[in-house]
């Protein structure tokens, strides 16, 4: 009972109820305005055809007197299915006609009666019929009565009413029926859906809500919920690694931290001691602190959260001031850094962000920018910038109605094997432990791009690397 | 100079080390522990500053402020939060925040900061100079014309705005992040030593070859222009 309960209360089977309804309506009405104009033209042909014979009668009385009409008509209730006919003397004796008996104030007056009882000379047992008559008055107190008998357009009702009925019962089974089989078919399915939504909550996350493959209006809702349910699985990833990042990753520094307070608190004992150990803590925890933000912004920009403060920007802007925030840290480097950029180049994003990516590319670049020889002996080495020590920006329209932005180098580059690697959090090459950073630059670059509905493309620049930020053509609706 | 700062902070905690710190520097500071005691001091007291965490009890900073705004209240606001996005900053400064610094911060970064705020307030930007002097620095704003004792020097255009943001704020420590946010217009953290190598440029144009420099490193926590005799 509850199952019945269930499926009544289902929308497919109300909604095929209410057409079954609404169908057995129309048609009731169809049926009746025929069945009205129906019977309307059939009285109709009655009336004109009694007029008609009464005519012909009274014709036959103008040339045969009493004597031909009483002959024409005794003629014409001879043919079969004939109309009715009397005719009558002043005191109402039947001289002819099939008509046995007709009410005495039917006789008396002359004209239409539309529903006259009368009983049948042919039917013996006196039943009574009922039919529409004309009465005539002839000259000397004659009665000439005309009629047809009604049992015709009651039996067209009556076939009237019994198809009302039948419409009636075949559309509502119809109706019960179909909602009933629609109905189980959407509940099997919403079923088996509920049983795979309570599945995944209760843990079977990898679980996915079935598909008929008939791609109909639940299936293209279960698509779409499998598709939400893959994004709220990366997003779940993308949660879990931050977090064993942070286990793994950031317990290192703040053991080196705390262990370093330690030794102050155990070893020292001047005051100078104490403040170098201090700053040494400040500074290793600011490195905390931009290692966590840097992650913060990578599962914020992962999470797609910045999305509202996308705007037009100018890509050339950005690559040349980036360029010229690091310029003077090149020089230094001995690194020649040039831009190669358009008087403008719009592009739509969070300028703030892209710009952070940029900085992490070129600062990536000015790292590597030098073969790994001389490499480690950079800092303070003023050697001369050479045509090899070169790191390029460049910013440029692709041609599908993009923009890229890319920083080109010719230092070790990475190898093929480990330009994937490279983008996930905390991951650095062996040949650059040796170097400052956390393994973030590039992660966070890439959770940019993938956030402006970009990438991230790492090439080989032959020799060195290539990394190219490229950004979508604007969508349609956001290019104004 | 002294100032009247009033902090919104509901830890304890952090606001007590604030209130230490600035006392420190000689101001006077105010503390309200939610944003509705807050939202009636700032309305009523005359503060050169307003320091307001964002998730305070009672009453939200950015509504504390926004609430403020209306009312005409327009002492400068720096925002300090938790919440540092990108979008988190644009929120804050929409509100009517004049500044927005991120915890955790280092204390000289929020002085610097504060410093900068309250003086801007005292000068009204109408009355704000085109030349900017300090010793024997000149800066021409509208000729874009700098001389030292005389002697015209050549900057690049980025030297000349990093001048002359140092400039209007002379006496005053500005930070490296104030730096690269207000002569570049980005607000990340540069992880390098970007903005150390720039200055260093600009120092080694405006003071090599002169006896006295002008453009001094103040030791963990930024820069500062002015003339070394005061």
């Amino acid at each position: 009972m509850t199952a019945l309960a269930k499926l009544v209360r289902t929308t497919a089977f109300r909604l095929t109820v209410a057409y079954a309804l609404i169908f057995a309506i129309i048609s009731l009405g169809v049926l009746g305005y025929v069945a009205w104009s129906g019977k309307r033209l059939v009285e109709q042909g009655m009336r004109e055809t009694v007029a008609a014979e009464v005519n012909g009668l009274i014709d036959q009385y103008n040339i045969g007197n009493m004597r031909g009409l009483v002959r024409s008509v005794d003629q014409r209730v001879r043919r079969p299915g004939s109309s009715l006919y009397l005719v009558t003397t002043l005191v109402g004796e039947a001289l002819a006609g099939n008509v046995a008996r007709l009410p005495a104030s039917v006789l008396a007056t002359t004209g239409d009666h539309p529903d006259t009882p009368y009983e049948r000379l042919d039917d013996p047992d006196g039943v009574i019929h009922h039919a529409y008559v004309r009465v005539f008055f002839l000259p000397g107190g004659f009665r000439l009565v005309v009629g047809r008998d009604l049992d015709e357009l009651n039996s067209l009702g009556s076939a009237v009413r019994s198809a009302f009925v039948l419409a009636l019962v075949v559309l509502t089974g119809f109706g019960l029926v179909g909602g009933f089989v629609v109905a189980r078919r959407v509940l099997a399915r919403i079923d088996s859906m509920t049983a795979s939504a309570n599945a995944i909550m209760s843990g079977e996350l990898a679980k996915r809500l079935p598909l008929s493959g008939s791609n109909d209006e639940l299936d293209r809702l279960a698509a779409s919920l499998n598709t939400m349910l893959d994004r709220i699985g990366e997003l779940m990833a993308g949660l879990k690694e931050v977090s064993d990042n942070i286990a793994h990753d950031l317990k290192t520094p703040l053991t080196r931290l705390r262990n370093g307070a330690e030794e102050a608190l155990r070893v020292s004992a001047d005051p100078q001691q104490y403040r170098a150990a201090l700053e040494r803590t400040i500074e290793e925890s600011d490195n905390l602190i931009s290692v966590f933000n840097a992650l913060l912004m990578i599962a914020r920009a992962e999470g797609g959260r910045v999305a509202e403060n996308m705007t037009q920007f100018d890509a050339a802007e950005i690559a040349r001031s980036v360029v010229e925030l690091y310029e003077p840290l090149a020089e230094e480097a001995g690194v020649s850094l040039s831009v190669q950029a358009p008087a403008a180049l719009e592009a739509h994003g969070n300028r703030e962000l892209v710009g952070q990516a940029l900085a992490n590319l070129v600062d990536n670049a000015l790292k590597y920018a030098k073969p790994i020889e001389s490499g480690d002996a950079a800092k303070g080495d003023a050697a001369a910038p050479s045509a090899s020590v070169s790191v390029q920006v460049s910013a440029r329209a692709n041609g599908s109605g993009g923009t890229e932005v890319s920083v080109a180098d010719h230092g070790p580059g990475i190898p093929a094997a480990d330009r994937e690697r490279v983008l996930e959090r905390f991951v650095r090459l062996e040949t650059s432990r040796t170097r400052p950073g956390f393994g973030l630059g590039l992660s966070l670059a890439n959770a940019v791009m993938r956030l402006h509905g970009g990438s991230l493309k790492l090439e080989d620049n032959h020799p060195g690397l290539r990394a190219t930020l490229s950004f979508p053509p604007p969508l349609a609706g956001a290019s104004t | 100079m002294a100032m009247k700062i009033l902090v919104v902070e509901d830890d304890h905690d952090a606001a007590a080390y604030i209130q230490k710190a600035l006392r420190e520097e000689g101001h006077v500071v105010d503390r309200a522990s939610d944003g509705l005691d807050g939202y009636a001091l700032a309305r009523e007291g005359s503060y050169d500053v307003l320091i307001v965490d964002r998730m305070l009890p009672k009453l939200d900073g950015l509504s504390l402020v926004r609430s403020l705004r209306e009312q005409d209240v327009e002492t400068p606001v720096l925002f300090l939060s938790a919440l540092g996005q990108v979008d988190d900053r644009v929120k804050g400064l929409r509100a009517g925040g004049d500044d927005y610094l991120t915890k955790p911060y280092a204390f000289s970064e929020l002085l610097a900061r504060i410093e900068v705020l309250a003086r801007r307030r005292s000068s009204s930007p109408a009355r704000e100079e085109t030349v900017y002097h300090v010793g024997d620095l000149e800066l021409d704003r509208l000729s874009r014309r700098v001389t030292r004792a005389g002697q015209t020097l050549d900057l690049q255009p980025r030297e000349f705005r990093l001048l002359e943001y140092m400039m209007r704020h002379a006496g005053q420590v500005v930070t490296r992040t104030m730096l690269l946010e207000h002569v570049w217009d980005y607000h990340f953290d540069p992880q390098t030593n970007v903005i150390d190598v720039h200055v260093s440029r600009l120092r080694g144009k405006i003071d090599k070859g002169f006896d006295r420099p002008l453009l001094q490193t103040v030791r963990g926590a930024g820069y500062v222009i002015r003339d070394g005799a005061r």
